[in-house]
């Protein structure tokens, strides 16, 4: 083995130990007993684990009400952003219109909005919706669903766009040769095709609305109910003494959830179209 | 897409109906892209461009608590609130460490990140493995639990940080610059595999035997990095800078847990958090809205930059 090739492994190795170890100490301490964890003779490890503190994190604070609330708002954004992004992305990569490089570089732009700065008007907005549509005013998970979704779409169209072009047309026409319709083409044919590429695109969708925190504390003022995950996390800072037991097992919660999605994905990505299509 | 269309053409099976290849719909005129882009735009008119739009109408009121539940009239103070944060020195000095701790972040994430990416092409397949993985662990955390799990890492008493150093009642978090380093290191440890992984990707798409003919011409191997491998990565880089330009100037998450809402008195407050602050937490809601435009300027600027680069690497829109 060439020298290079070795300092390479060595600094990689290195690189993922000092990576993961966040992590690693993240779940290590929320197995931790508590008196290992207020002592102050710290081990990287544990020979006790125990669950007190995702019994009292699940049990206690509510936690399993915050954990559903955050899978429905992040599970409805995903089924709605998908389709609403899978059409847009049909429109701008199957149809040469006007205005469609103006129409792709707003998506663009989009995406570069500071949209912590739009709290102060959607505040607003979503407060007088409210008066109007109480499922999406102030205080509830509509109104959750609403941002996230508007916030998710314009990258979840971008990304789509690759997918969809990555389709050749000429199964389209085929079918439409056969006599199939639009909508049949649309989504008996197209649809199905980029699932893959889909499934991909949700991920992100899921992880914008898993991980809000902004917009959660912004409009869920007063209905502790429909609080979510994030917001949730904060209980356990406490003024005098934080339960970093605590902190730690609901972190680990929240954190799961996303990670076994990324790396589900990354497989699905790089398998993903290959032997779908012969053209 | 000329040989494809004639392929289908030669067919023989075409309906009575021919529209066929009419219907495939080139025409610039027809409705149905626009339908299909109905339903996003159903969202994001009014949830995303009115807002945008309304953002900028409530810099040039003023909006207040008293405007918001009193019902006080609000009155239209043109470009006043704008010029209240011209004359705030807190405003320049935080818009001023905004931009040095994103110049710093971003630096940093590309130095980690390239340099990772180098040694990605080097290392064998167990490391490189290893590597990728921890890095999309890092990459798929939340904002919120990697900003806690760092906290905890660097806490006073219980911290493992302090323990190690042997230097417990150690608040890094009472200091600016300790504090802005933490964070630092938590927002590079969640940005650089990004950075990682899209310029591995760069460097595996350029052709082993253009860095064969740079070894075999005698350069070194900091030429052929230097000399091969950043000009042709280049339109790759320009877009990894410019999207590590835009994330670490909008961060928020971090800072806004991490050092509770901008650190003592604020001394670790970013544009961003200045502005939620500075509506929320002092309700002047038409003085955070300025901070919002001239925030959402700056990046407007920055992307514009960004779709030049996209262009120069010649991805057709």
């Amino acid at each position: 083995m060439s020298r290079s090739r070795l300092v390479a492994n060595a600094v990689a190795v290195t690189a993922a130990v000092v990576t993961l170890f966040p992590i690693y100490w993240m779940v290590l301490s929320a197995l931790k007993p508590a008196g290992e964890i207020h002592s102050l003779q710290v081990r990287p490890w544990t020979l006790a684990p125990t669950l007190e503190h995702f019994r009292r994190v699940l049990g206690g604070e509510d936690f399993g009400r915050y954990l559903l609330n955050s899978l429905i708002v992040a599970l409805s954004v995903v089924a709605l952003s998908a389709v609403v992004a899978f059409l847009a992305a049909v429109a701008v990569t199957r149809f040469r219109f006007r205005f469609r490089t103006s129409v792709l570089i707003m998506f663009l732009v989009a995406q570069m909005v500071p949209v912590e700065a739009l709290t102060i008007p959607l505040f607003f907005l979503i407060r007088d919706v409210g008066q109007v549509a109480p499922w999406a005013g102030l205080n509830t998970l509509g109104s959750l669903v609403l941002v996230h979704l508007a916030f998710s779409l314009p990258f979840a169209i971008w990304m789509m766009r690759g997918f969809v072009a990555a389709v050749p047309e000429a199964i389209e026409e085929a079918a439409m040769i056969d006599g199939a319709s639009r909508p049949t083409i649309l989504w008996r044919i197209l649809f199905p095709l980029v699932a893959p590429g889909l499934v991909a695109t949700s991920v992100f969708s899921f992880i914008t609305a898993w991980n809000d925190f902004i917009f959660a504390r912004t409009f869920i003022i007063s209905a502790a109910q429909n609080q979510t995950l994030p917001a949730a996390l904060l209980v356990f800072f406490k003024p005098d003494e934080n339960d970093w037991g605590g902190i730690m097992a609901a972190s680990t919660l929240m954190t799961l959830p996303v990670l076994v999605f990324f790396i589900a994905v990354q497989r699905r990505l790089v398998t993903g179209l290959g032997g779908a299509v012969k053209d | 897409m000329s040989t494809r269309t004639a392929t289908t053409a030669a067919r023989p099976a075409a309906g009575p109906d021919l529209p066929a290849r009419r219907a495939r719909s080139r025409s610039p005129r027809g409705p149905r892209p626009w339908l299909y882009l109905l339903p996003a735009a159903a969202v994001l008119v009014p949830l995303f461009g009115y807002p945008l739009y309304m953002l900028g109408l409530l810099s040039v009121f003023d909006y207040r608590q008293a405007q918001v539940s009193g019902g006080e009239p609000t009155t239209f103070i043109g470009l006043a609130n704008y010029a209240a944060l011209l004359d705030d020195g807190r405003f320049w000095a935080i818009l001023a460490q905004t931009v040095v701790f994103a110049a710093a972040l971003v630096l940093a994430t590309l130095a980690v990140g390239a340099t990772l990416a180098m040694v990605l092409t080097r290392a064998g397949r167990v490391p490189r493995l290893l590597l990728s993985l921890a890095a999309m662990a890092a990459w798929a955390a939340p904002a919120m639990t990697g900003s806690t799990v760092w906290m905890f890492l660097f806490d006073t008493d219980l911290g493992l940080v302090n323990q190690v150093l042997g230097i417990e009642g150690f608040n890094w978090f009472y200091d600016k610059w300790t504090a802005f380093g933490v964070v630092g290191a938590t927002v590079v440890w969640h940005s650089f595999p990004f950075v990682m992984v899209t310029l591995y990707a760069g460097i595996q798409a350029i052709p082993a035997s253009v860095l064969e003919a740079a070894a075999l011409d005698g350069a070194s191997a900091w030429q052929s990095f230097r000399r091969v491998l950043v000009p042709m990565l280049r339109p790759l880089i320009t877009i990894v800078v410019v999207q590590s330009i835009i994330w670490d100037f909008k961060i928020f998450t971090q800072i806004y847990v991490m050092t509770n809402g901008g650190g003592i008195a604020g001394q670790n407050s970013v544009l961003n958090v200045y502005a939620y602050q500075t509506a929320f937490g002092s309700s002047e809601y038409g003085l955070g809205s300025a901070i919002g435009v001239v925030m959402t300027l700056i990046l407007l600027v920055v992307t514009l930059f960004y779709i030049r680069a996209l262009y120069r690497k010649g991805e057709p829109l």
